[in-house]
């Protein structure tokens, strides 16, 4: 069974829009980065990888609406910080799901095998 | 991160006993703990009561999609932004849904049980569970779980 939710009007969106984040392997790398670090300039994430400044800035931009990352202000340059936030939610939420097969199936289990 | 959930589960019972759990509504409702008003039919809707302690306000309302014997049986199924009693939804059909696979195979033991149940990526992101928040391990698994696919794809 389900669990009760909680719905909130704020912020729609749709959890294809984290799923399609996640879905490349650079937008991966940097949220792997970020999620350890602290939060870094487009200069510092350019910094050692083969990407372009610019190339970078649009997968930035991809994970921001995501909200997976945002911008935070430092001085005259923006940073980008990790928000674990929409992960957690998606993964307490298949976790919770899962749970809920594995204990049908147990009991699929005990019927079938009587 | 996948948007889909698998099971696999052996099963020491022949395809026809476990087609027969899978695919009667009597039987369904036995182990998934829901009561239904009648049959399954692919293409039709299957309507019931949730008998899940604690959610028996909650109907059951899902579309039948396959049932190829003793090998596939399928359905979608709504999942409603609450399942409060309050805010029950009027109309199931207009929920997003997710779509439920059950694939059987032979074994030299029984059947080979395959669930999955996919298309959570369609779900609106404003449906907190309040398990969300019971969750507080969840970043660390996620971490985990980045590293593991990176791994394996690099």
């Amino acid at each position: 069974m389900r669990k009760t939710l909680r719905g909130t009007s704020a912020g729609r969106g749709s959890y294809a829009r984290v799923f399609a984040a996640l879905g490349d392997e650079t937008r991966l790398k940097l949220v792997a980065r970020l999620s350890r670090g602290q939060p870094s300039s487009i200069s510092q994430l350019t910094e050692g990888s083969r990407l372009t400044r610019q190339a970078i800035t649009k997968h930035l931009r991809v994970l921001e609406r995501a909200r997976i990352v945002r911008s935070v202000r430092a001085g005259r340059e923006s940073r980008f910080a990790f928000d674990p936030e929409p992960l957690t939610e998606i993964r307490g939420y298949l976790d919770f799901v899962s749970e809920q097969w594995d204990q049908a199936l147990a009991r699929l289990k005990s019927l079938v095998e009587r | 991160m996948s948007d889909r959930i698998e099971k696999r589960i052996e099963l020491r019972a022949p395809l026809s006993r476990v087609w027969r759990a899978l695919t009667d509504y009597r039987e369904f409702g036995e182990w998934f703990r829901v009561k239904l008003d009648g049959p399954f039919v692919p293409g039709k809707v299957s309507r019931g009561q949730i008998t899940y302690p604690g959610y028996e306000h909650v109907k059951w309302e899902a579309v039948v999609q396959k049932m190829d014997r003793e090998r596939l049986f399928s359905f979608t199924w709504p999942h409603p932004k609450s399942l409060g009693k309050a805010d029950d939804p009027a109309d199931y059909s207009k929920e997003p849904s997710t779509l439920v696979e059950f694939r059987l195979e032979k074994t030299a033991k029984g059947t080979l049980l395959t669930v999955t149940e996919s298309g959570f990526d369609k779900l609106p992101a404003d449906r907190r569970l309040e398990a969300f928040r019971r969750n507080e391990g969840g970043w660390e698994e996620q971490v985990k779980n980045i590293e593991a696919y990176l791994a394996k794809n690099s």
